[in-house]
């Protein structure tokens, strides 16, 4: 994939940016409150319990909402535009901010059903997770 | 417990806003205002003894003690806001609390920014590299210093400054409950009619036509150039002091009648539905305090960053029934001579967005046309007027009643 701004991963971190290496999206779990959280923290933001688990989820979602931008917020972005940023919100219930690809822009449209897809950076080890129409 | 009649604004101090302040330093920009504020109460400095300030760049720390010394204050009340949009609203009920609890009688809220030149991103250049088409390229880069959640999870994807979230809070509303651009123009148009009232405000001379804001380009759909705010340079003091000092003010005050706030996420990615937002929680409570409805103000003074802001303030703090914002702009004059004003200074889309200033310019209108010196925009017979501040991507709120009486 063209340029991107690189996440810069702490120790918390790691195994969600290891696990997209691997083509796999993950999540933090808290088993006391049967849910999953984003983005990752150290403690379950409901019930406050440091056993968070870090697990698959499907990867399936829709879109929340969704924008073509024509100018870019950074010039990193400046050879991409137009491009399609999201909202996608997971099955499991997290939602996160994505690239909506594989897909005609003209055609992206909220409560679209996606599906997780993982794509390299350019001049970095970092693969990022992006979405595409299910 | 409430606010309600505690304190009151007294004076006033606001620059014009400008594209850029030249050598100006951020200092020397809040003490010309907070001078003009004290003395606009007939006031003298030696009565002010609290200061909120907000964080300023290239000022790392010590913020309160950094701009107290240089005004020559010694508070006994001092505090940082960092409310984004909302910070000024925040400020002025702060002051409030602080002299409902005895912590200080008049307090300065001091709002400001300075732009030397036009904007750059925060790496300062574009990264670039030649590649073998001898085409410029951009290279990734890491964000240095940011260490925040959405550093990590959100910019990777162009989710970056404020036009991606709010013109995805457009596309989620329109989805929602139907919304056409037409609508949104109407915003910006009417008020532009409401800065071409008035001589402060940066677009004073440039007329506005549904068809400008719709021919503008388009920056991130559905957001055309024209429903954004342009950033610009300024600053603003708002002067607050008790009930029994505000019968020494040289000008009628305007007293604070209720207040409310809200943090309800930081990144937009976490916001809660368009049905449960902040702003709703801010101006109830704002309301409830104030003891009156909605429909009981004469103005409102609602942040406006993006046309689509001012849409979901109106109904979101129970100004027109939930879904039918865009129809009740339609069938509203929102200038300061129509039948529902609004943001009659201009909004910050026609007075400029002087960074916490222009949060703040929100407030100083409110308390100017409660203090009936709104000049040739003043809204007649006005009693009450409701000010509110928005930050982040609808990430913090801050609303404000101030009425003529107590």
């Amino acid at each position: 994939m063209s340029a991107r701004l690189i996440p810069a991963p702490t120790e918390l971190t790691q195994p969600y940016w290891d696990a997209a290496g691997r083509g796999e999206l993950v999540m933090q779990f808290c088993p006391s409150c049967n849910q999953s959280t984003f983005p990752p923290r150290a403690h379950c933001p409901d019930c406050g319990s440091s056993e968070l688990e870090w697990q698959a989820v499907s990867g399936r979602g829709t879109i929340y909402s969704y924008t073509i931008a024509h100018r870019p917020a950074h010039p990193v972005f400046a050879d991409q535009c137009p491009m399609a940023i999201a909202v996608v919100e997971l099955e499991e219930g997290p939602r996160l901010f994505s690239n909506i690809v594989g897909v005609e822009l003209e055609n992206v449209t909220v409560g679209m059903p996606v599906q997780v897809a993982f794509e390299s950076i350019d001049d970095s080890d970092v693969v990022l997770p992006v979405f595409s129409p299910a | 417990m409430s606010l309600k009649g505690v304190a009151a604004a007294v004076g006033l101090g606001e620059l014009a806003p400008t594209r850029y302040t030249g050598e100006a330093s951020i200092l020397d920009l809040l003490s010309e205002v907070a001078t003009e504020a004290i003395e606009d109460a007939g006031f003298v400095k030696s009565d002010i003894d609290g200061l909120v300030v907000h964080p300023i760049g290239g000022i790392p720390g010590f913020v309160p003690a950094t701009v107290a010394e240089y005004l020559g204050l010694q508070p006994t009340f001092a505090e940082l806001v960092d409310l984004g949009g909302a910070t000024g609203a925040g400020m002025v009920w702060r002051a409030a609390a602080a002299i409902q609890a005895g912590m200080c009688t008049s307090c300065l809220c001091l709002t400001g920014t300075r732009r030397r030149g036009p904007f750059t991103a925060s790496s300062g250049k574009p990264a670039k590299s030649n590649d073998p088409s001898g085409r410029a390229r951009a290279r990734s880069i890491t964000p240095k210093r940011d260490r925040s959640p959405q550093a990590e999870f959100d910019m990777p994807y162009g989710m970056l400054g404020a036009n991606v979230g709010y013109a995805m809070l457009a596309t989620r509303y329109t989805h929602e409950y139907g919304l056409t651009d037409t609508q949104r123009a109407k915003v910006a148009v009417d008020q532009r009619k409401n800065a071409n009232a008035n001589p402060q405000a940066i677009f004073h001379d440039q007329p506005l036509t549904t068809e400008d804001v719709l021919a503008s380009e388009i920056i991130c759909e559905p957001l055309h150039m024209l429903e954004i705010v342009m950033p610009s340079a300024g600053a603003a003091a708002v002067l607050v002091t008790s009930a029994d000092r505000a019968r020494d003010a040289k000008r009628p005050p305007a007293w604070l009648l209720g207040a409310g706030e809200s943090v309800t996420h930081s990144s937009f990615a976490q916001a809660p539905a368009l049905d449960a937002t902040g702003v709703g929680i801010a101006a109830r409570s704002a309301f409830g305090q104030a003891g009156i409805k909605p429909s009981d103000v004469g103005l409102a003074s609602l942040y406006d960053c993006y046309t689509i802001m001012v849409l979901l303030t109106l109904e979101e703090a129970g100004f027109c029934p939930r879904g039918e914002a865009g129809a009740f702009v339609e069938s509203h004059d929102l200038t300061y001579a129509g039948n529902f004003p609004v943001n009659t200074h201009g909004g910050q889309l026609s007075f400029g967005q002087p960074g916490m200033a222009g949060g703040m310019s929100h407030v100083t209108e409110a308390i100017r046309q409660i203090q009936g010196r709104g000049g040739a925009r003043q809204v007649p017979n006005l009693e009450l007027a409701y000010a509110h501040g928005n930050g982040g991507i609808i990430a913090e709120q801050a609303g404000l009643v101030f009425g003529v009486e107590r």
